[in-house]
């Protein structure tokens, strides 16, 4: 059995698997029943000077009827005063010393204030601090969330100020609302941060209703923009995952979209240490952490590795820009035709979406027959994205070239040199 | 017309397994409820959605221990269970669309699991205390199974050459076949399960003996045989007792099925085991088969879905039917098994219109309910009927005897036996195993 144990930034944790700061983490009571059924840790909902809520307040999309892809909140930070959260904040930690226990953390940005805070937190026991330097909406107007982590000089300084007086480790929680989540990252790191987590929600709308024309979530006749998660957002999360890995030093925590152990892996191999859940635990509960922890030690026994600190990061250098990659490589799609449910899918696709590269024609008994033509086929992967059967098509590697590697920056410089790299697609 | 359609043969399996495509749709379409009533329906409460959500991210090895844990014949439950009226029955899915294949995706983890090699069980640090177990069947094996999890010694006697119980013998060969069911007894034996074929207790190992052996008892005999009906000409060897008819099915009896090709087979009661032989039979190429019950179907205590596939198979349901008269048959031609020369019934009993009919019969078959295990009646338990009495956590009269499965209830399915042995040792643990550690400390 792997050990799933961890240590980020000093803060131990029995697993990689934090609750994120979110509507989960919002009492005393959530966080210890979480850590009952398994959760490693916890980032407590954000702290700051108290708000109010609207209603209603988190509106989903849902994919070909399978619910919550994409969740969307417009849900503030905490709306439960300040010193109920510290004090609930002193019992978990009293009853449980073991888990960890982060303290998420906005107030406006004045030092004095965020010293006050600081010290508040770290007096009712929470073993790290998260600037939620991210939240998109609401706290922004009020100069707060990602109205800081959009400015790299002012997160920068913001956690400047917090490392004056922090004796536990501090995270920037980054946000994904800004062109490129390097500079930020980097400010983080210089401001003195002993780590990131990411992502923080992404702007959006997730739909409009249709009657009567309001998008949601509806607040009397009117929306306002929120912040999307889950499974929608987990491709572009783990690109800033790998962006952000490639460029700091300090250690990740992955956020964005994670619901089962494997997009936990993911995030793992692309250099997070630990990982946080929300939309999951909203949609399902405490009780995912079950098979979170027994398939990510099952995969990681199978890998024959004894920790989780032994697959963090396999995957980073192996993100590389477009023009390193190898143009000697190619790959053609075959049909194993024996699995050919004959529905066609990939003949369409291919024909009206890709490189014309499948015939079709019906067989004895009237079902499609597909065939590849080799000499047209570029491949692209995509009959093999929507074939329905797995491995029924399947990209079989063609080219002579082994490990020789032939990358565009070489090519460029003198392309007539390369012939078979044009011939890659035969009839042009 | 052969080639148009096939009739289902005696050994195609009523549920065939799932290819992976098939369980990972099948599996993704679960809603992962909370506090599942497929779990509450399961009389073993395995934890339905975790399992299945297990298969949907390819952690199947996980999703067998799941099942595992909480029901140790999980592979053979997954072939034999009456999901219909239990988790599937259950599944919230039923209203809405269909329910979702609980049974097959938790075939698909176990037969998995089986294959991959993985232990069935991991034993627990030796404790001190044993129990000897009477009976190989499901209610046994589950018992000694949760004994050996826990660190005990369990030692399973079996009069039969093979183990497995019913299991092995007595399921429907389209729902279960004795190879499964002695691979799964084979999984058992190889995580350190011990079983001692051929010995009955009372003739072979003596009560004495057993008891001085064990600090514990869990009886988990079953039942006995089917007791004549009391009509003429029931002792010729055409008639059958049900369970001995299944037996000879499982087992190939070759005279018995060359004479079930074209046969006209009447079988006499209303319950599963009924449906069993004449769905069986018509597997098997008989050319008529006729279910005989005493009162009206409401009555019948065979599932609907058992009633429906035997009724698909095409069998002749004749309700308010008793039988009279079995009349003797010609001799036995070579290579082949007895038959009778017609039954004879009366139809509407009791209604003042009562009609006699004689049914062509080739073979009768008794399908009409179990006696006690004959040793039963030597065990120093209390019974009644046949049947050992004993609480829900198989506590019997004799503080030293605990007892489950068909022996108990009088004749259950396979999870209930599953069950009954867990919960026996759970007991057997908490009352007796778990103080011999205390007592030997205290005496040192």
């Amino acid at each position: 059995m792997a050990d799933l144990s961890v240590d980020f930034c000093g803060i131990k944790s029995p697993n990689p698997f934090w609750l994120a700061s979110a509507p989960p983490t919002n009492t005393g009571d959530q966080i210890m029943r979480a850590f009952d059924a398994g959760w490693g840790g916890a980032v407590w909902k954000t702290l700051g000077e108290p708000i109010i809520n609207v209603s209603s307040r988190y509106s989903a999309v849902g994919y070909r009827g399978n619910r919550m892809m994409g969740l969307n909140n417009i849900e503030l930070i905490t709306d439960r005063p300040l010193d109920v959260n510290f004090r609930e904040i002193a019992e978990v930690k009293k009853r449980y010393p073991k888990h960890a226990l982060i303290v998420s953390l906005m107030v406006e940005s004045k030092r004095e204030t965020w010293h006050q805070m600081v010290r508040r937190a770290e007096d009712a026991g929470a073993d790290g601090l998260e600037l939620n330097f991210g939240c998109p909406h609401g706290m922004v107007e009020r100069g707060m969330g990602a109205a800081v982590g959009q400015v790299p000089d002012y997160t920068c300084q913001i956690t400047e100020w917090v490392k004056e007086v922090a004796r536990t480790p501090v995270i920037v929680k980054l946000t994904p609302n800004v062109t490129d989540i390097v500079y930020p990252a980097r400010a983080a790191q210089k401001g003195g941060a002993d780590a990131v987590s990411l992502i923080n929600t992404i702007n959006s709308i997730t739909g409009v209703d249709l009657d009567s024309f309001t998008p949601r979530p509806v607040v009397h006749g009117a929306s306002a923009h929120g912040g999307y998660c889950g499974p929608a957002v987990k491709p572009i999360a783990l690109n800033m995952m790998a962006s952000v890995a490639q460029e700091v030093s300090i250690p990740i925590s992955g956020i964005g979209g994670i619901s089962t152990w494997q997009d936990a892996a993911e995030f793992i191999l692309l250099g997070a240490s630990t990982v946080q859940v929300c939309t999951a635990v909203m949609h399902h509960g405490f009780r995912i952490v079950t098979d979170l922890m027994d398939g990510l030690s099952n995969y990681l026994d199978s890998k024959g590795m004894g920790s989780v600190k032994e697959l963090c990061g396999k995957s980073v250098q192996r993100v590389k820009r477009w023009e390193e990659l190898n143009l000697n490589y190619r790959v053609i799609a075959a049909v194993n035709q024996s699995k050919c449910i004959g529905c066609g899918v990939c003949y369409v696709a291919c024909n009206d979406g890709a490189h014309q590269a499948i015939g079709a024609a019906p067989d004895q008994r009237g079902r499609t027959r597909v065939e590849i033509l080799e000499h047209k086929c570029v491949g692209c992967n995509l009959c093999s994205l929507v074939c329905p059967v797995d491995d029924c098509i399947t990209m079989q590697r063609v080219d002579n070239f082994g490990d020789s590697v032939l990358p565009y920056k070489t090519f460029s410089k003198d392309p007539a040199a390369y012939p078979h790299v044009k011939s890659n697609r035969h009839d042009i | 017309m052969a080639e148009r359609f096939h009739l289902p043969t005696l050994a195609q399996e009523l549920r065939p397994p799932l290819s992976t495509d098939e369980a990972l749709a099948e599996a993704n379409r679960c809603l992962f409820c909370y506090d599942a009533p497929c779990t509450r329906a399961c009389p073993t409460h395995i934890d339905v959605p975790l399992f299945i959500k297990q298969i949907a991210t390819s952690n199947t090895s996980g999703s067998a221990r799941t099942i595992l844990q909480s029901n140790i014949l999980g592979a053979s439950c997954a072939r034999v269970c009456p999901t219909e009226v239990l988790c599937e029955g259950a599944c919230v899915l039923t209203d809405q669309h269909r329910p979702i294949k609980i049974g097959p995706l938790q075939r698909f983890a176990t037969d998995h699991a089986q294959a991959a090699g993985l232990p069935i069980l991991t034993p627990g640090p030796r404790q001190r205390g044993s129990v000897g177990i009477i009976g190989a069947g499901p209610a046994g094996l589950a018992c000694a199974a949760e004994l050996l999890r826990q660190g005990y010694q369990a030692v399973i006697y079996d009069a039969a050459p093979q183990a497995g119980g019913l299991n092995t013998v007595g399921v429907a060969q389209y729902k279960l076949t004795p190879t499964a069911a002695l691979a799964e007894v084979a999984w058992l034996e190889r995580a350190g399960l011990e079983i001692r074929r051929g010995v009955r207790i009372g003739t072979d190992l003596s009560l004495a003996s057993l008891e001085a052996a064990h600090d514990a008892v869990f009886v988990g005999v079953g039942m006995g045989s089917i007791p004549g009906i009391g009509i003429e000409g029931e002792a010729q060897p055409g008639v059958w007792d049900a369970l001995d008819f299944i037996a000879a099915l499982k087992a190939g009896d070759a005279a018995l099925l060359a004479t079930l090709k074209g046969a006209q087979v009447a079988v006499i009661g209303g319950g599963n085991t009924s449906i069993d032989v004449t769905t069986q039979a018509a597997r098997a190429g008989a050319h008529k088969t006729w279910l005989l019950y005493r009162r009206g179907p409401e009555h019948m205590s065979a599932y609907v879905h058992e009633i429906e596939l035997t009724l698909s198979h095409g069998t002749e349901l004749l309700c308010y039917a008793t039988p009279r008269r079995i009349l003797p048959g010609p001799a036995a031609a070579p290579g082949h098994a007895a038959q009778v020369g017609g039954l004879e019934i009366e139809l509407g009993a009791g209604s003042g219109q009562s009609e006699t009919r004689t049914l062509p019969a080739t073979l009768v078959v008794r399908a009409t309910g179990q006696r006690g295990a004959a040793l039963t009646a030597l065990l120093p338990v209390l019974s009644e009927q046949g049947v050992v009495k004993a609480d829900d956590w198989g506590r019997t009269s004799n503080p030293k005897y605990y007892a489950g499965g068909d022996c108990v209830s009088g004749g259950q399915e396979v999870v209930h036996a599953a069950r009954d042995g867990k919960r026996a040792a759970q007991a057997m643990i908490t009352d007796i195993l778990s103080k011999l550690h205390t007592a030997s400390a205290a005496s040192r």
